[in-house]
């Protein structure tokens, strides 16, 4: 075992990790951020992403001694301390980008990297952003209607299926 | 995923020494081994990352040549190869953003996998694959699916690019994988036209050197109306027979050839 330190939404974090043991797996199992979500464990899916050191990382797909160090952004830390939802999390709700929700932790945080790099992407450049973030309940026109939103946009165009 | 010991070194020299241990094997971003050591498909007894290694890390062009340290992202390639667009535009289109953040240059290439997007650019571009010890060219580096001229322990340190005058890759992509079914990209040098296929030979990335003759004599995509090429070392899987995959061959450089 080997000592792993990070700050996870702004707090120090660590513990002890195998060499084999994922970034994922430290979020969930030791520090109990149970937001991130692991659905396919093969990269595809995007259930698990996170942000490290400011870009968005499948989290099933990095070790946690990879993050050695680094500044780590999930779920959790995106509502204000008193639960106050984000701009996005509330474009979510109010669009109801959600049905499940077990995609909505990595859709969230996808959205968040895209806004951060193209404040005002387009509808197919958000399509395109998502294309490592599967939904199986198809939701996707609501996400992207509540991407468009939260990116302070108009949804009317989009707002008639 | 069987457990390994994990080492970062900070330096190339460091990364070798770490490799030289039985069993050791190199680690990029891991978008590639990682899914395998889940599957069991490898068991090494330490990893060595390679991405705390500033000095394998950027973009630099200078005198037509674009240089890529091995260690740099899919993303970091995207953003800052527009010295080469076509090799930026293939690399951002590489997996998805979140892959793309993690996988590098020199990962891709030291895996060869038979449908990877940048074996297709280095052997078109006729690049130079830097390591530790010495330089490989394009032409001499890949050797067949998941093989290459690299020696155990060795490492990609950067990758030297000739721009060319034109150049353009298309790719068919496997939605569900997103990576090539097929993919071809074609560059125009003074010295000549480079075609490279991705994805459809079981021999992994090759040339096609009829396709470039034909190219030389007549740089237009009616110029390979008259060519096929032969499926029979094609792959073949539940994703496209290897006709299929030999007509994509066709089509795809026609169309690289028409977007230039």
């Amino acid at each position: 075992m080997t000592q792993v330190s990070m700050t996870v939404n702004g707090v120090a974090a660590s513990g002890d990790v195998e060499g084999r043991t994922l970034l994922v797996s430290f979020l969930r199992d030791q520090l109990e951020l149970t937001g991130t979500h692991v659905g396919c464990d093969t990269s595809q899916c995007g259930a698990c992403v996170v942000h490290v050191n400011g870009e968005a990382v499948k989290s099933c797909t990095m070790l946690a001694l990879e993050a050695e160090g680094a500044e780590v952004s999930t779920i959790e830390g995106q509502a204000a301390p008193d639960g106050t939802l984000n701009t996005i999390q509330q474009a979510f709700q109010d669009h109801h980008g959600l049905q499940c929700g077990f995609c909505t932790p990595g859709m969230v945080m996808s959205a968040a990297a895209l806004l951060k790099e193209n404040p005002k992407p387009s509808e197919a450049e958000i399509r395109d952003y998502l294309e490592g973030n599967i939904c199986r309940c198809t939701g996707y026109h609501n996400i992207v209607k509540a991407i468009m939103a939260a990116s302070g946009q108009d949804v009317s165009a989009i707002a008639a299926e | 995923m069987y457990n390994f010991e994990f080492e970062k070194p900070a330096t190339v020299a460091d990364a070798v020494a770490a490799l030289g241990a039985e069993e050791a094997q190199a680690l990029g971003g891991g978008q590639t081994l990682i899914p395998t050591l889940k599957q069991r498909l490898a068991s090494p007894t330490k990893l060595v990352s390679l991405t705390g290694i500033a000095e394998m890390r950027g973009v630099s062009a200078a005198g037509g040549v674009v240089t890529i340290g091995g260690g740099t992202t899919h993303a970091t390639v995207a953003a800052q190869a527009g010295a080469y667009p076509a090799l930026a535009a293939l690399a951002g289109n590489i997996g998805d953003p979140a892959v793309r953040n993690r996988g590098t240059i020199g990962g891709s290439l030291a895996n060869n996998d038979p449908s990877a997007c940048y074996p297709a650019a280095a052997l078109a571009s006729g690049a130079t694959i830097v390591t530790n010890t010495r330089e490989i060219a394009a032409d001499d580096y890949f050797q067949g699916m998941f093989t290459t001229a690299l020696d155990e322990g060795e490492i990609i340190t950067g990758v030297r690019f000739p721009v060319p005058e034109a150049a353009n890759y298309q790719k068919f992509e496997q939605p569900a994988s997103r990576f090539a079914l097929v993919g071809v990209f074609v560059a125009k040098y003074g010295a000549g036209v480079r075609v490279a296929v991705t994805g459809a030979s079981e021999e992994g990335v090759f040339r096609w050197s009829e396709a470039e003759q034909a190219l030389d004599h007549d740089f237009r995509s009616d110029a390979l109306m008259d060519l096929d090429i032969n499926p029979d070392n094609m792959i073949g899987d539940m994703h496209g027979s290897k006709a299929y995959r030999a007509h994509l061959v066709k089509v795809l450089t026609k169309r690289a050839v028409a977007a230039m």
